[in-house]
């Protein structure tokens, strides 16, 4: 039902999984991103995530959180967001928003959803906000057409799965490893688990972040779950400007082209 | 003073009741558990502890003996005479929190989930602190029951109260400077939220105060609630009736969250909350989330929140470093949106001033975040005239302070 159906139908389609790039909004500046993350979509990314600069990313390791700390001090505000969104949908790509709940409940959660959607988003990442608390983004949701992206992590329960999958459109954000972001040399061997776990529960695709930042991490990954995420590696290689995002999506996705396909 | 307030007070802050929050820990809107999926396992399976361990006589009447043989409880009730003199000639009494072991409020919670901790066999704690208070109470549990302990601690904090991280080394615990964000208590605990995250199946985090996710706001709050069940039956003894007004700091809100609810049934008697208000509220440098601020989430939980039009946190100030916390206990912000509790703030030179005054009058030293309680009782004071009855929780004591008020005094130069 969702706009982000079409993104996996195709991938698995071509028998692949697919790509999924992280920036925060603001970073390095407003244009600045919108800049790096259309280079990420040309050079391979199926989708990105845009991401929230928030002053508490609790969730977030030290790159990231450098990140968000630059976009904030070169006067990031959130109506910025839906500029960046809207640049990188107009230009054909697909778009997300990975956000920390609190701007969006002060901003108010169907005003989010609805300036998002008419942005051209198609769904929203929600690192703190679980399906228990999140009746107002439900509602919304359903109302705007935005799809919700609820993370399972490998300390949940199986209970605590099927609730929130049940609760999930678009995809699954699974956590690979107990930690936060950043790019590490194995993606836990936690992660094909997990991804077993979910399945158990749902067809929804599933994909796997927190730490992948190679074309074989990303084809090992791509070899259990629908999808690749890959955030703190892009904000790294954002230093050397467009040419440094592109090579990396690049790398990666050929990375998930030369997994063998995920059964499911 | 009126019959009804000579109803006892429930002896047992243990038992679950009518002021406990629905099950997925909301107090009204408040509350609740805006935390990351991987950290709900670790919240579910505290709740579920806790919940058995309140109504376990073992295990209460474990923390009841240590807060007796190790704390020091009963803390006392001490009348402040010549202090009063300066308030309006109310009466003013002081809840002597100051007087428990570590010199603060802040132990009574740290044996309480220190005990859960073991029973949940865990070995290793993690904490935030931001005067030192809560890092020292907690490497003193740590070494008492043989757990490992980390203390995150903002790098501008460390620096404010060096003699408290000496304190906490000595005590065996590892602590780690926050270089992140502002450098303070919030930053603290961000780190410490990552920490956790990355070790929850070895590692308790034992926070500090009466905040983040359910069930931490009602079970630091069941913690301390020893302080008003204590201070409310000395003071009958003492006086016959009680207090007009309970005052009491708050930053993120165990103290008064503790005195509070040994009247919270009492509706003659006014729960009055006291914000550090800094430079001023009008400079904007202050910390006074419940009088300032909006709600939001910060750290687990929806409450009060010091934040900007786009919902980014804005930092806090205080010259007391356990009070500049931009957040605050959600349970405060339902007292507050339901009128049981009032907020108000005291600036840092009207806590300074109550500072010097109750040391020159009554020769106890407060610490800085408990002298804006004496403040806002200098105000209460005057407002309620020579018939007023005031209970101060004087929640710590000043000896971590000396150099900030040596420093604000001008004593260094003197000498």
């Amino acid at each position: 039902m969702g706009g982000l159906d079409p993104v996996f139908e195709r991938t698995r389609g071509e028998g692949r999984g697919a790509l999924i790039g992280y920036l925060p909004a603001g970073f390095p500046t407003v244009d600045g991103s919108i800049d790096l993350l259309k280079g990420m979509i040309d050079a391979g990314c199926d989708l990105v995530e845009v991401g929230v600069p928030y002053s508490d990313p609790v969730m977030d390791g030290p790159v990231i959180q450098a990140a968000a700390e630059t976009a904030l001090k070169a006067g990031f505000r959130l109506r910025d967001l839906f500029t960046v969104v809207e640049a990188v949908s107009q230009a054909g790509g697909k778009a997300v928003v990975m956000t920390y709940w609190n701007p969006v409940f002060r901003y108010g959660v169907d005003a989010f959803s609805r300036d998002l959607a008419a942005a051209g988003g198609l769904g929203v990442i929600t690192p703190d906000l679980i399906p228990d608390e999140g009746a107002d983004w439900l509602a919304a949701s359903e109302a705007h057409g935005l799809d919700r992206i609820f993370l399972v992590a490998p300390s949940s329960s199986e209970e605590r799965i099927a609730s929130t999958v049940a609760a999930s459109s678009g995809f699954v954000y699974a956590t690979a490893v107990m930690g936060v972001t950043g790019a590490r040399d194995q993606v836990g061997g936690a992660a094909a688990g997990l991804v077993e776990r979910t399945r158990a529960h749902t067809s929804l695709p599933i994909g796997v972040g927190l730490g992948v930042r190679s074309g074989a991490q990303a084809a090992e990954v791509a070899s259990f779950a629908d999808a690749v995420i890959v955030g703190s590696a892009f904000v790294t290689r954002a230093e050397e400007g467009v040419p440094g995002v592109r090579a990396l999506a690049a790398e990666l996705a050929d990375g998930v082209r030369t997994a063998r396909a995920p059964i499911g | 003073m009126t019959g009804e307030h000579q109803v006892p007070a429930a002896a047992d802050p243990h038992q679950p009741g009518q002021h406990d929050p629905d099950t997925k820990g909301h107090f009204g809107p408040y509350g609740g558990r805006f935390m990351p999926e991987a950290l709900i396992g670790a919240l579910d399976e505290l709740s579920a502890e806790y919940d058995k361990a309140r109504l376990d006589p073992e295990f209460t009447a474990e923390f009841t003996r240590l807060l007796r043989d190790y704390a020091g409880r009963p803390s006392l009730l001490t009348e402040a005479p010549r202090f009063a003199e300066h308030a309006g000639g109310a009466r003013v009494f002081l809840k002597r929190e100051d007087l428990n072991h570590t010199g603060s409020h802040k132990i009574n919670n740290v044996l309480g989930q220190a005990l859960l901790t073991k029973r949940m066999g865990k070995k290793r704690v993690i904490a935030e602190t931001g005067a030192g208070q809560h890092g020292v109470a907690t490497a003193t549990a740590c070494a008492l029951m043989g757990l490992d302990c980390v203390v995150y601690m903002g790098e501008v904090d460390t620096q404010r109260q060096a003699l408290n991280v000496a304190r906490m080394k000595l005590l065996g615990a590892e602590v780690i400077p926050v270089k992140s964000g502002s450098r303070t208590l919030k930053d603290a605990i961000n780190e410490a939220l990552r920490d956790w995250v990355t070790n929850v199946d070895s590692t308790h985090y034992l926070l500090g105060t009466a905040a983040g996710g359910h069930p931490f706001p009602v079970m630091v709050r069941n913690f301390h609630k020893v302080i008003g069940i204590e201070a409310r039956a000395q003071f009958l003894e003492l006086t016959g009736r009680l207090p007009d007004a309970v005052a009491a700091c708050v930053g993120g809100g165990s103290n008064a969250i503790g005195i509070f609810h040994g009247f919270i049934d009492d509706p003659g008697v006014r729960l009055v909350g006291i914000e550090p208000g800094g430079k001023g509220i009008e400079t904007g440098e202050h910390g006074a989330t419940l009088s300032e601020g909006s709600p939001g989430m910060l750290h687990g939980a929806l409450s009060y929140l010091l934040q900007d039009e786009d919902g980014q946190t804005i930092e806090a100030y205080s010259i007391s470093a356990g009070l500049d916390y931009p957040g605050v206990g959600p349970e405060h912000a339902w007292l507050k949106d339901t009128d049981r509790a009032e907020y108000r703030s005291a600036t840092d030179a009207e806590a300074m001033h109550a500072f010097q005054l109750l040391s020159r009058t009554e020769g106890i030293i407060p610490a800085i975040e408990s002298s804006h309680a004496l403040a806002g009782a200098l105000k209460l004071g005057q407002e309620l005239g020579p018939d007023g009855h005031i209970l101060v929780n004087l929640s710590g004591r000043g000896d971590k302070d000396m150099d900030t008020a040596a420093k604000y005094f001008g004593f260094y130069e003197e000498s």
